[in-house]
């Protein structure tokens, strides 16, 4: 690497202007019909995974209200048990598969690669074809769902429910690979922000330096990559029951329904911190910006994020406390749940002590951050609560898990999430989100959530179990399920706010600033919205919040080529230069690859030999990927090589 | 006051090793498949656990054609090592010829496979054991396949062109896949094969 030089002819104003023009050129992504399927830009495929997972959660959301609809009065007609069934399967299968995991993930395809200073996000093409899966599986289905195959047996699935003895016809097959196709894009998207993570960030971010969004993007995309494999490993052996006749789950040839069940929460329970941990990063950004300081206690809050991720992967067994399993087992898994509250306190301990010590703004992503303080921390209550053993044999699948998981996973991802999008919509669309609005939805969203969730509590200690379609008269559980289904109704107001607010916004908001919260890392240090190819001149980094820390003799990266698309790499530990790589093109080809995946795995529903014939066309589509479009030939490109070795022994 | 610039355009356009994007990639596959591996065998502990003998009424798998097979995926490494050694001296001659040669190992063995599936002395669909059996060793014959498929087009891409650079660098992943899949046939071959028989 060469030393800074000051006066560098490529860094005068005209200079840049004219490499600009040219980034933009070798960077914008093809435009037209084909183009459209074409597109591997991170931004571009950043926002189709958050737009399209929030369309799966206004899906999600509907097929809620319609449950608070027909759970309002007792002895309701309006949903019959069959189509009930498939209701609450489809929403929590959408809410988890289809909006949680996606929509986390979708922020850091957007902003990881932009945090950390890159032209680009690592393997563009395998996140495209990741997005074909994803969107594929979804529309999968809502299509199976509208034929009346939507899957029914909750969205754990369990055997033998959903074996091939009592899960008759197609449903749970459907269900088994709708988790095929969401997994296949999750393991892919887990890939590409790894390694961004670890070789694309600006010289000068070494890990000591990376925003704590980052930080929790990377931890997640580990999670994903370690936990994943066992939902593919039990999904698939539940095809291989229903369709090949296998015995893993068939108790009567060997096989064990608890299995299943171990298999399943190995994978569902570090999920929900998947969900959770990008949400905290979310929080840490909102919370530096509108305290105008740094985080107190980065490295606590790292460390805080590794921890929770290593006990979340030994505390499975806890959703499984009834299945009677040896109590020594048992109480092991109950130390470990309660242990994972202490990385959780640590973290809001470091936010508090964050606010304590800053000057606060209170505008809608802060409020949103501290409604998750709220909510969470009463979600975080009766989860310690349901840790211990006796408490949850005793309230073991009533609506006291209900309202336990929605106060952690509403309180601990949705509102940083929504939160995050007032924060970064103007970074996304150059636009400001109308704070009236915002505060007026957040404020209904909070009350309204309140009043859904809590009388559950009650209600789940009054013995009303979950996944029932309706309950007598004599039971006295109606009053709590009005106010229940009326808070439901004030959410839906309020999202619809939130909603109108992002539609009216995107036409007619305030124009936004490069950096109108007054940030400290380096997305808000590019124009919003960024250009295709994210920064000129590259930047470096001295500090752990870099646009707060104004330092003049702080170099940039020059030399990158403007006519191909090269990227810096640095090295993991301190991102020092390493070498430069050329990046692929836009091309068709993932979206053809998902096409054939997709098509492999829906014809595997009906036969086994959809495997064999699918596997043809997608052999040709990874052919096709592969190939490359332009080079050498092999012997000219081995007399360049040669060449190159004869001049490297002539200058040594 | 004007930044100083860090010029950046003498530095490579590839790398090897744990430099490369590539390796950080295949790295993180092998992660996941790793983890996938390790799933299955704990499902088969599970089982077997489960079971008061095992195999439960069938006799175990004849230990011919895997341990044939352990011997020629052993010597695969050969070849493969040659072939990532010549990618990294950039030498496509040398890189030809071991791809080559790597190939013959890697078909040999499927085929071999092929017999390997015939003497498993169980069904998929007898009991859970068969089950589990079944779905180990076609785990990592899914790999193997996928694996020598991929040498396959590399290998004539090699031969036809359009050439890069970074197709060395693509070359030498594959051969770390390879050993990949090599080593994680050893405890499959030790679940299928010796598990039976120690029980």
């Amino acid at each position: 690497m060469t030393e800074g030089i000051a006066d560098d002819p490529r860094l005068e104003p005209s200079a840049l202007a004219r490499e600009a023009r040219e980034l933009a050129n070798t960077w914008s992504e093809p435009r037209g019909f084909v183009g459209w399927f074409s597109c591997v830009d991170h931004k571009t495929v950043g926002v189709r995974f958050i737009v399209t997972a929030f369309g799966f959660f206004i899906l999600a959301g509907l097929l809620a209200a319609a449950m608070r609809l027909q759970l309002a009065r007792p002895d309701n007609t309006l949903i019959g048990p069959d189509l009930y069934n498939q209701i609450f399967t489809m929403h929590g299968t959408t809410m988890m598969f289809l909006f949680a995991v996606p929509v986390v993930l979708g922020f850091g395809i957007y902003f990881v690669p932009l945090m950390i200073g890159s032209r680009a996000i690592a393997f563009p093409r395998l996140l495209a074809f990741a997005y074909w899966m994803f969107l594929f599986s979804g529309i999968f289905l809502y299509v199976m769902f509208f034929l009346n195959i939507g899957p029914d047996r909750g969205w754990f699935s369990y055997v033998p429910l959903a074996g091939p003895e009592y899960g008759i016809g197609k449903r749970a097959d459907v269900w088994a690979q709708l988790v095929s196709f969401t997994e296949t894009s999750g393991l892919a998207v887990s890939v590409c922000l790894i390694v961004t993570i670890f070789k694309l960030r600006a010289p000068g971010m070494s890990l000591n330096r990376i925003p704590l969004f980052v930080w929790a993007e990377l931890v997640t995309a580990f999670m994903v990559a370690c936990s994943m494999p066992s939902i593919m490993v039990a999904s698939g052996t539940l095809i291989l029951d229903r369709l090949v006749g296998t015995h893993f789950y068939n108790h009567a040839e060997g096989g064990d329904a608890l299995l299943w069940q171990h298999l399943f929460w190995f994978f569902a329970h570090p999920e929900v911190y998947i969900i959770f941990l990008p949400a905290q990063g979310i929080v840490s950004m909102i919370i530096a910006t509108f305290t105008g300081r740094p985080v107190f206690g980065y490295i606590a809050l790292v460390l805080s994020l590794v921890a929770t991720a290593f006990i979340g992967f030994g505390v499975w067994v806890h959703h499984m406390f009834t299945t009677g399993l040896p109590q020594f087992g048992t109480s092991f898994f109950t130390a470990a749940s309660i242990m994972i509250v202490v990385p959780s306190g640590v973290q809001i301990f470091c936010w508090i002590a964050t606010l304590w010590s800053g000057r606060v703004r209170f505008a809608t992503p802060l409020l949103y951050a501290l409604g998750f303080f709220v909510v969470f921390i009463m979600g975080g209550l009766t989860g310690v609560m349901l840790a211990a053993v006796p408490l949850d044999a005793q309230v073991h699948d009533t609506f006291f898990v209900v309202a336990h998981f929605h106060y952690v996973l509403i309180g601990g991802s949705l509102f940083p999430l929504l939160g995050g999008i007032h924060y970064w919509f103007p970074k996304m669309t150059g636009r400001m989100l109308s704070e009236r609005m915002g505060k007026t939805a957040f404020w209904l969203l909070l009350i309204g959530f309140n009043a859904t969730f809590f009388p559950q509590h009650i209600l789940g200690l009054m013995g009303m179990p979950r996944r029932v379609y309706t309950y007598p008269v004599e039971m006295q559980w109606g009053a709590l399920n009005l106010l229940s289904s009326a808070g439901a109704l004030t959410m839906f107001v309020a999202l619809s706010i939130y909603l109108a607010n992002v539609a009216i916004s995107l036409r007619r908001g305030a124009v936004a600033a490069d950096n109108p919260w007054g940030a400290s890392t380096l997305e808000w240090a590019t124009s919003s919205p960024p250009p295709p190819y994210n920064f000129v001149p590259a930047p470096t980094v001295g500090g752990r919040d870099p646009l707060w820390e104004t330092r003049a003799d702080l170099p940039v990266v020059v030399g990158l080529a403007a006519d191909t698309r090269e990227v810096l790499v640095t090295r993991l530990m301190d991102a020092e230069p390493d070498h430069r790589k050329e990046f692929p093109e836009p091309t068709v080809w993932p979206f053809l690859t998902a096409v054939a995946v997709g098509g492999l795995y829906i014809g595997s529903i009906f036969t086994p030999w959809a495997v064999v014939w699918g596997a043809v066309p997608c052999t040709i589509a990874l052919i096709g990927w592969a190939w490359p479009r332009k080079g050498n030939r092999p012997r000219s490109l081995e007399r360049q090589i040669a060449h190159r070795h004869r001049t490297a022994a002539e200058h040594a | 006051m004007k930044p100083k610039a860090i010029d950046v355009s003498q530095l490579p356009m590839n790398a090897f090793g744990h430099r490369s994007i590539m390796w950080w990639g295949g790295a993180s596959l092998m992660l996941m498949e790793g983890a996938m591996f390790a799933m299955l065998i704990v499902s088969y502990i599970y089982l077997k656990g489960r079971s008061p003998e095992w195999p439960p009424g069938y006799f175990a798998p004849v230990l011919f054609w895997g341990t044939l097979n352990t011997i020629v995926l052993a010597a695969s490494t050969i070849p493969n090592h040659f072939a990532k050694a010549a990618a990294e001296r950039l030498d496509l001659r040398s890189l030809q010829m071991w791809m080559c040669v790597a190939l013959v190992f890697g078909v040999a063995f499927c085929v071999i496979r092929v017999f390997e599936f015939r003497s498993l002395n169980v069904w998929w669909d007898s009991n859970a054991y068969g089950s589990i059996t079944w779905t180990l060793l076609g785990f990592h014959t899914l790999h193997l396949v996928t694996d020598v498929m991929d040498s396959t087009v590399l290998t004539v891409l090699l031969f036809v062109g359009p050439l890069q650079e970074s197709h060395f660098s693509d070359a030498s992943e594959n051969a770390l896949y390879w050993y990949f899949v090599v080593i994680a046939w050893i405890p499959v071959y030790a679940f299928v094969y010796l598990a039976p028989r120690l029980a």
